[in-house]
């Protein structure tokens, strides 16, 4: 078979590369790794007339120094995987800037083609491109472009097949005579190295000695020929610095931006009305000292409403039935349903409960944060392409400077919750990648999950309605206020402590406007998507089942308590006897009424005809019975509203039971002295680990630990009353459980985003630590402050 | 004088980059050399960061930076 061509696209970041890129290998992609670092490229295949062709979208870059790892990653796949051309990628509008960067790409000895993309641009900013002149000046063929509307496609394919296939090489950028005059010596040394025979090309390493570039030199020093070039080295070095009066690095910088400004001179007319670009214009407003802020909050402000209402809020999919869901909302019914029918298929009581409790709502919790995930990228793609996200940046960085953040990392913290109603922290760990440095990336993922996401609001509501219920509101600011302390205060301390330096120099491009392409949003959300359902489902899957073996095993045998109720379940039956419902009660039929009486109601709604009658006829007298009404047969319905809260009560202590015999149980009764200090006994205790999945699971735990049954999201109210008349509970347990809930281990989702963001399971395990250890530290002080009182 | 001292609509032409390497490198990498003219377009609601025209697009750096580049206004 024959092999197919590779070309790379390289060129700088806001030049349109993307939009290229996608634009010719449309949905045909996919998105990988280099190992060890985050950066990611995406591949993809195209039919350049008749031909398959591979081209890869290396990340978006100013230059090709060591300095970055989008450009050491750039220039290593150039120099490794030997693609077959270089695609790159200019932008028509902003040409000289972009062709530093071409004149170090020459230097790398590959077939090159320049798209002069956005040329409508270029136009309508009165530059005229002369391509010829282009051309004949970098040694490469130059096509215009307008990638957004696939313009110049069929051309650009054209001469990239010729390009690769004359196999033509660039020519070498005709640097000025200082430096021209010291090149050939230090290049012949070079080249009578043995061990880089010929590749990469001599004059390219010979260029980046000169640059000081920390990485070639440290290859090149272990070579036997060191000596020599050494040698040749510093004596080009010295020459340059005589000539020049700058270090070498700067003069080699300096002739790029030479060869580029000559460039610019012979290939553009550059009209005289050259008119007040709209993006400036725009500015004017967006970056305006008083305005700027004002529209920022807006625009964020937006994001989070529409992101939140249309995948949560909203109820905008019809079912089947006539009724209305959210999407996530469909997913839940989609897996509430699956662990019914589970429920009703499987019988092994284990079996039961490791495919309903481990594998379904594991997977469940992951797939319910898809449409969340899928509406944040859509508006953060769209922002990120227009250019404003940039602008959020300029208005920011001050303020958050102050923490040793910077300007972006607002909104990863607006998107986790810092808004104080809802949010959630695994989009907003990944909307950090907008943050192009490593560092500041870093600590704004590590600190984002303090912020108040939606799952933590329940725990909150339940015990402020217990304790605080005069004033609610107020206790929620504070909340929203501790929040914010913990983030910026820990993002304070983790720059000066772990993730120390110098913060990055902050030189960013404002790049100008663009509406944001549709296929282009769609395509990056869709990757961003893709890569979260994959990578998230297996590990959380795994690490699900393991919470799960810890809270099923060791079985608990409550013996005496199933004797109970089959006590109680006798007695009842007893008593129906020799009424017009006995047949519905006996032993054998016993358990299918208690069912179907507490499906009843939704039943009834389902399809009332089919039911079958004597139990529909006992199921509407307790109805009525409930709501006060007078019934015929008063004394059994009575009997059996005895029986039920007898039987539901012992249940829940059996569940509760084996909750704590449980291996969780006995870790958390294990850590009761420990805990006891921040005034957690091991119910809470459990109920925080069962947290570490999710922190929605946090109430319902807490629900089983107290024997009220699992407390479902929405019914917080039966335990938020009993945590109420509890003699053991006070406002000072009730609010540090509730900051240590904020502040300890992000949920299990959120610690493999992390993993995911950042390339290293370490930095999950230090989040889930460090932040665990601080909310501690904060519950023990307030609990133990707050009791001297 | 620096970057940092020019007022907002001025135009001022780069004389020198002064500092490390690492942050040098970057600047140049933007465009910032000897002999560029830069137009301070304004700077960030508290001050900091500015926002600059240079080589015909927009670019965004600290007044830290800024400081570390010599400059004369131009006429």
């Amino acid at each position: 078979m024959k092999k197919h061509y590779k070309i790379a696209v390289v060129g700088n970041p806001n030049s349109g590369k993307t939009c290229l890129f996608n634009g010719l290998t449309g949905a045909s992609q996919h998105v990988g790794n280099y190992p060890g670092v985050t950066v990611e490229f995406i591949s993809g295949m195209s039919d350049f007339h008749g031909e398959k062709v591979e081209i890869t979208d290396l990340p978006g870059i100013y230059s090709m120094t060591a300095y970055s790892q989008e450009e050491i990653v750039s220039r290593d796949h150039i120099l490794n995987q030997h693609p077959d051309l270089i695609l790159n990628v200019v932008d028509a509008s902003n040409l000289e800037r972009n062709l530093y960067l071409t004149a170090q790409l020459v230097e790398l000895n590959v077939p090159m083609v320049i798209a002069l993309n956005m040329i409508d641009i270029a136009d309508r900013k009165g530059i005229a491109i002369d391509c010829a002149v282009l051309s004949s000046i970098v040694g490469a063929e130059a096509v215009p472009t307008i990638a957004s509307r696939k313009v110049g496609f069929d051309e650009l394919k054209n001469v990239c097949l010729k390009a690769i296939r004359a196999r033509k090489l660039p020519h070498p950028t005709e640097f000025p005579h200082e430096l021209e005059s010291v090149l050939p010596e230090l290049e012949k040394a070079i080249s009578g190295m043995k061990d880089i025979a010929g590749e990469p090309p001599a004059r390219w390493v010979a260029l980046k000695l000169l640059e000081d570039d920390q990485l070639v030199l440290e290859k090149i020093s272990q070579s036997s020929e060191w000596e020599n070039i050494s040698k040749a080295l510093q004596k080009a070095k010295h020459q340059i610095e005589l000539h020049s009066h700058e270090d070498s690095p700067t003069a080699v910088a300096e002739s790029r931006h030479a060869f580029a400004a000559g460039a610019i001179h012979a290939a553009i007319q550059m009209s005289e009305n050259a008119r007040l670009m709209l993006s400036d214009r725009i500015d004017r407003f967006v970056c305006n000292r008083f305005l700027g802020p004002i529209i920022l909050c807006a625009i964020v402000y937006s994001l989070f409403i529409f992101v939140f209402q249309i995948s949560r809020e909203i109820n905008w999919i019809p079912l089947f039935n006539g009724a209305w869901t959210s999407p996530t909302g469909l997913l839940e019914l989609f897996f509430a349903g699956l662990n019914r029918f589970a429920g009703n298929v499987i019988a092994l009581p284990w079996l039961k409960s490791l495919v309903c409790d481990g594998v379904i709502s594991g997977v469940g919790s992951v797939m319910s944060f898809v449409p969340l995930i899928f509406f944040m990228f859509l508006f953060i793609s769209a922002l990120e392409d227009s250019g404003y996200i940039a602008r959020v940046a300029f208005i920011m960085d001050r303020l958050l400077k102050l923490f040793g953040l910077q300007g972006k990392s607002i909104l990863a913290m607006l998107i986790s919750g810092g808004l104080g109603a809802g949010g959630c922290a695994v989009p907003g760990v990944m909307a950090a990648r907008t943050l192009r440095e490593e560092k500041d990336r870093l600590i704004t993922i590590l600190v984002a999950p303090f912020m108040n996401c939606g799952a933590k609001m329940p725990v909150y509501a339940m015990l402020i309605a217990a304790f605080f219920a005069s004033a609610q509101g107020a206790m929620m600011f504070l909340l929203w206020m501790i929040s914010w302390a913990f983030a910026l205060g820990s993002a304070f301390v983790l720059r000066k402590t772990i993730i120390r330096g110098e913060q990055t120099p902050f030189v960013m491009e404002l790049p100008v406007y663009h509406l944001p392409t549709l296929n282009g949003v769609l395509i990056d959300t869709w990757n961003r998507t893709y890569m979260y359902i994959k990578k998230a489902a297996t590990v959380i899957l795994a690490v699900n089942l393991i919470l799960w073996t810890l809270m099923y095993y060791p079985r608990y045998d409550a013996k005496s308590l199933e004797d109970s109720i089959k006590t109680a379940g006798s007695i009842f039956i007893n008593q129906a006897q020799h009424t017009p419902y006995a047949a519905i009660f006996t032993a054998d039929e016993l358990e299918h009424t208690v069912t179907f009486l507490k499906k009843y109601p939704i039943q009834l709604k389902k399809s009332p005809e089919g039911l079958p009658k004597i139990r529909q006829n006992f199921a509407l007298e307790l109805e009525s019975y409930k709501h006060g009404g007078s019934t015929a047969n008063e004394a059994v319905i009575k009997a059996y509203a005895v029986y039920h809260e007898k039987v539901t009560e012992l249940s829940n202590q059996a569940a509760q039971q084996q909750l704590q015999h449980s291996f969780a149980g006995m870790a958390g009764t294990f850590m009761t002295p420990l805990t006891r200090m921040a005034g957690f006994e091991w119910k809470e205790n459990i109920a925080l680990i069962g947290g570490l999945a999710a922190k929605e699971v946090v109430l319902g735990t807490l629900g089983t630990a107290y024997a009220m049954g699992e407390t479902a999201d929405g019914d917080s109210s039966s335990i938020s009353q009993q945590l109420a008349e509890d003699p053991g509970w006070s406002r000072i347990r009730a609010f540090a459980m509730m900051v240590f809930v904020m502040a300890y281990a992000p949920c299990l989702v959120t610690l493999v985003t992390i993993k995911k963001e950042t390339g290293k399971w370490r930095w999950a395990i230090f989040s889930a630590v460090y932040s665990t250890v601080l909310a501690f530290i904060a519950a023990v002080l307030i609990y133990q402050i707050g009791s001297i009182f | 004088m620096t970057l940092a001292d020019v007022e907002e609509g001025s135009n001022a032409v780069v004389v020198r980059i002064k500092g490390d390497s690492a942050i040098k490198r970057r600047l140049m990498d933007m465009g910032i050399t000897r002999g560029a003219v830069i137009k301070v377009e304004r700077y960030a609601p508290l001050y900091d960061p500015i926002a600059i025209k240079v080589k015909g697009y927009s670019l965004a750096l600290r007044v830290a930076e800024g400081q570390m580049i010599e400059v004369e206004i131009a006429k």
